[in-house]
């Protein structure tokens, strides 16, 4: 009697809803399925990189200079305008992007023009970096008359990576909290010492982390450079004249790979892309490092 | 003794009012001098934000008035919809490349999208903790990766990959072009959708649960409702990329002026096409203009995807 | 009253955290159980035990046996989504769906299956007729559920829940988010429903429990102190550390 009773109670509660169960566990089985695919594939293929290009890396090829014709030609002053570029265009972006930053964050008043120069900034972001290229070219080439050139290329990186600088900075300020402000201001700190000394201290994670995914862009960038620093380097090592050709790694990884006539063409871009790809890594990873520290201490 | 000029004793009086004036000579001079920073770090932000304006206006005239240029020789309507692009004999319609773009990131979104949707899913709610903790960075890294990269990738191992699987001799066109695509912008749709599924709120969740859902019907029917908008605006970003993206399509994609109508056949896009022809062309002549006006072209479409996404938000605030 | 749920020495943990002690109580069947005490006493977890709630936090574990209507919750052969179904769960916040008045109701319904439109719009009116709400909304059943108030939407989330034809419906501090009149409304509501539905509600009003129940649980640290008719527990407790809560000492 009571067996009976227990049995016919358990069945309230057992699976009427077979279909949905049996969607439920398709459903998680695709998601994890797919998930774990495609993440595979795509470090799958990095590693793939690394592991054609880095095996045969040498200092010589590291630092060598290219070859027209010949095999065994090297990467060093691609490497070298990589570095320099990159230098360059931060030196000028980061000031006028945090600027700007700190304007929409902290003074802008809540009006029009403001909202339109927030606008401007988001427009700017989303330019393909090939126009930042034309753009380089009437500039550069056609009104100044340089030619394809070192500053040239920088100065049109830094316009690329200035919105986004513009826009992490904002961000970066904007999340620090009212009470950090208030503290500093109710200290009798000024608005400029305020910032300099709260704000910018508690937001610089964001803003380092911005910095390091244009700079890690700016290494990276190739259209841009194509279009404004040219497919050739002055071939020496250690050429700081800012109005030598500037072609850069990713350049030339794409350069070699399409165009060159050298009989290695195979080799070299296999390893070009490694370095390229260890680089901006390692970009990404050095200027982290430091916050992780700080973090770490703050803890 | 009070020696400044007038605009920031103007400003010293403004903003803090005659009780200053009763203070020790020497703070006060502190102050004033605080003040000018104050002043002039404040107009160096203003002119730093409108240097940033400035440039893309400067970006917007210097494209329109070069690319208007076109216009002189060659009719609206031949640059909108000839399929005939041959610069030795002064055509220029750029059609192909116009519908190369488009059919290259519907194609390309065709792809990344479910994808990047399962992985956000998965990121978002299934992953267990550790593993969402490893994946979230990782993902962050590969959108830092350069395109040219991804564009030797699709070279070098997927169009021999294509042509044994196709049977076919060239295997370089919008097909291999979308693959390579979507493997770049995939990152970037499934973190930014990432954020937005894990934004909505757990009590939509426990709602659904407690009336007895599975997993998959409160996903499906409750979550990726309520996220979106969200996951629209990193469709959009994506696609904003994929048709502004230039070196990794150069390098797949066969750069041939001919229209993509088959999914193995060089074609050209627009910003193919612009990097492989403008440093061989003289600066004044019909063809850079119309080079620059295919740029304009492009400007004009990512412009207006920002707009998209304003309105969106704009939506998605009011609700 | 015959006994619907009955739990039988049940001990939770949160990891290392001991959230429930040992607890054993029947539930009555068509009544209201309150459960009160001061907040992290346990109270919301063991109601939360009751539909499987719990089972979402990582690091739960559980021993000793919850059935209700005869059959063991946690045993092995049962399916969570129809218990859920059967046991019905409103929250301590309004959490409407961000969707028509109409497709919050219809949600559940939905998703066990039902489509005819038809049939939908039967359930809908009659889910909101049950939680008193139908009056003020049968006009507008397509606009969005966040144009109601927060006491409406709370009265929402109940219709939601009745849609599924559940037996034991749990409300976790469901008035504490909402205006006096508001929760007169629920407590009345309440006491409409106890005729249809067996009731367990936990709450942080003494004052509630003592208008709306049946039966009271004071819970204290994990543990039952004291379980009894809510007349009796109220007016004559018979532990110290009850009565020192009620005359407000102490929570």
């Amino acid at each position: 009697m009571k067996t009976a009773a227990k049995a016919a109670a358990t069945n309230a509660f057992s699976a009427r809803s077979g279909s949905n169960r049996l969607k439920d566990k398709i459903f998680s089985l695709v998601v994890w399925g797919v998930s774990l695919v495609i993440v595979a594939i795509i470090l799958g293929l990095l590693a793939l990189i690394l592991e054609r290009g880095a095996t045969h890396l040498s200092w010589d090829f590291i630092t060598g200079l290219p070859s027209e014709i010949e095999e065994g030609g090297g990467i060093g002053p691609s490497l070298f305008n990589s570095f320099y570029m990159m230098i360059l265009s931060l030196i000028v972006s980061i000031p006028f992007g945090m600027a700007a930053g700190i304007y929409l964050a902290e003074f802008a008043p809540d009006n029009k023009f403001i909202a339109f120069v927030r606008i401007c900034v988001e427009g700017l972001a989303s330019v393909p970096s090939l126009i930042f290229g034309l753009f380089g070219i009437a500039l550069f080439v056609e009104m100044m008359g340089l030619g394809l050139t070192i500053i040239g290329g920088a100065v049109s990186l830094a316009f690329l990576n200035l919105p986004v600088l513009t826009r992490v900075t904002e961000e970066a300020i904007r999340a620090v909290s009212q009470e950090i402000k208030q503290a500093s201001f109710s200290l009798g700190a000024t608005h400029l010492q305020t910032i300099r000394k709260a704000l910018i201290p508690s937001a610089i994670s964001g803003i380092v982390t911005g910095i390091s995914l244009v700079a890690g862009r700016a290494f990276g960038e190739s259209a841009v450079i194509i279009l404004t620093a040219g497919v050739t380097t002055s071939g020496v090592m250690w050429d700081f004249n800012l109005l030598s050709p500037g072609e850069t790694l990713a350049v030339h990884l794409w350069y070699v790979q399409s165009e060159a006539i050298v009989p290695d063409a195979q080799l070299i871009s296999q390893k070009a892309a490694a370095v390229l790809l260890i680089v901006v890594l390692a970009i990404n990873f050095l200027f982290r490092i430091p916050l992780w520290v700080r973090e770490r201490k703050l803890r | 003794m009070i020696e400044s000029s007038p605009a920031v004793q103007a400003a010293v009086q403004g903003q803090l009012g005659e009780s200053m004036k009763s203070g020790s000579g020497k703070a006060f001079d502190r102050k004033n001098r605080l003040l000018f920073y104050n002043s002039t770090f404040k107009v160096v932000c203003i002119c730093s934000a409108i240097f940033v304006c400035l440039i893309l206006f400067s970006i917007l005239i210097f494209m329109f008035r070069t690319g208007v240029l076109t216009f002189k020789t060659v009719p609206l309507t031949t640059f909108l919809f000839s399929t005939d692009w041959s610069p030795e004999t002064e055509t220029y319609g750029a059609f192909v490349f116009i519908f190369g773009t488009f059919a290259l990131t519907a194609l390309t979104l065709l792809f990344s999208v479910p994808l990047s949707v399962f992985v956000a899913v998965f990121l978002a709610e299934m992953a267990p903790k550790w593993l969402r903790n490893l994946l979230r960075p990782i993902l962050d890294l590969l959108v830092g990766i350069p395109s040219v990269v991804y564009g030797f990738l699709g070279l070098t191992l997927l169009l021999p990959k294509l042509r044994d699987w196709a049977q076919v001799d060239l295997s370089d066109g919008i097909l291999a072009g979308a693959i390579v695509l979507s493997i770049m912008i995939l990152p970037t749709i499934s973190r930014i959708s990432d954020d937005s599924i894990s934004a909505v709120p757990q009590k939509y969740r426990d709602a659904s649960y407690a009336l007895g859902a599975t997993r998959f019907h409160t996903i499906v029917r409750v979550v990726l409702p309520s996220a979106r908008s969200g996951i629209l605006y990193a469709v959009i970003l994506g696609m904003a990329r994929a048709i502004g993206e230039t070196m990794a399509i150069v390098m797949v994609i066969g750069n041939t002026p001919q229209l993509a109508n088959a999914l193995f056949k060089p074609t050209s896009v627009l910003t193919s096409n612009i990097v492989m022809q403008i440093p061989n062309v003289p600066f004044d002549s019909t063809w850079n203009y119309a080079l620059y006006m295919m740029g304009f072209l492009l400007l004009f479409i990512s412009l207006l995807m920002i707009v998209v996404i304003r309105l969106l938000q704009r939506k998605g605030a009011s609700r | 009253m015959q006994a619907l749920i009955e739990i039988d020495r049940l001990n939770l943990f949160y990891g290392t955290f001991h959230a429930l002690k040992n607890i054993s109580m029947k539930i009555p069947e068509k009544a209201i159980t309150a459960f009160i005490g001061p907040s992290g006493c346990g109270k919301s977890t063991l109601l939360r035990t009751l539909n499987r709630m719990n089972d979402m936090i990582p690091g739960t574990q559980i021993d000793g046996t919850v059935s209700i209507a005869g059959a063991d919750i946690y045993g092995k052969d049962i399916d969570v989504e129809t218990l859920r179904k059967k046991v019905g769960m409103v929250f301590q916040q309004p959490n409407p769906f961000p969707k028509s008045i109409y497709d919050n109701v219809a949600y559940g319904p939905r998703l066990h299956g039902i489509t005819s439109r038809q049939k939908l719009d039967e359930i809908v009116e009659n889910s909101l007729r049950g939680a008193a709400l139908w009056n003020e909304v049968k006009d507008h059943l397509k606009r969005s559920a966040f144009s109601l108030s927060g006491g409406q939407q709370q009265r929402l989330c109940i219709a939601r829940a009745l849609a599924v034809e559940p037996d034991i419906l749990l409300m976790d501090e469901a008035t504490s988010a909402l205006d006096p009149i508001s929760t007169l409304k629920i407590e009345e509501l309440a006491q409409e429903l106890k005729e249809r539905y067996t009731i367990v509600m936990v709450t942080h009003n003494m004052h509630q429990a003592a208008r709306v129940s049946n039966q009271t649980v004071f819970f204290l640290n994990g543990e039952v102190v004291e379980y009894s008719e809510t007349e009796k527990l109220f007016s004559n407790p018979e532990d110290q550390r009850t009565e020192d809560y009620i005359s407000g000492r102490f929570g």
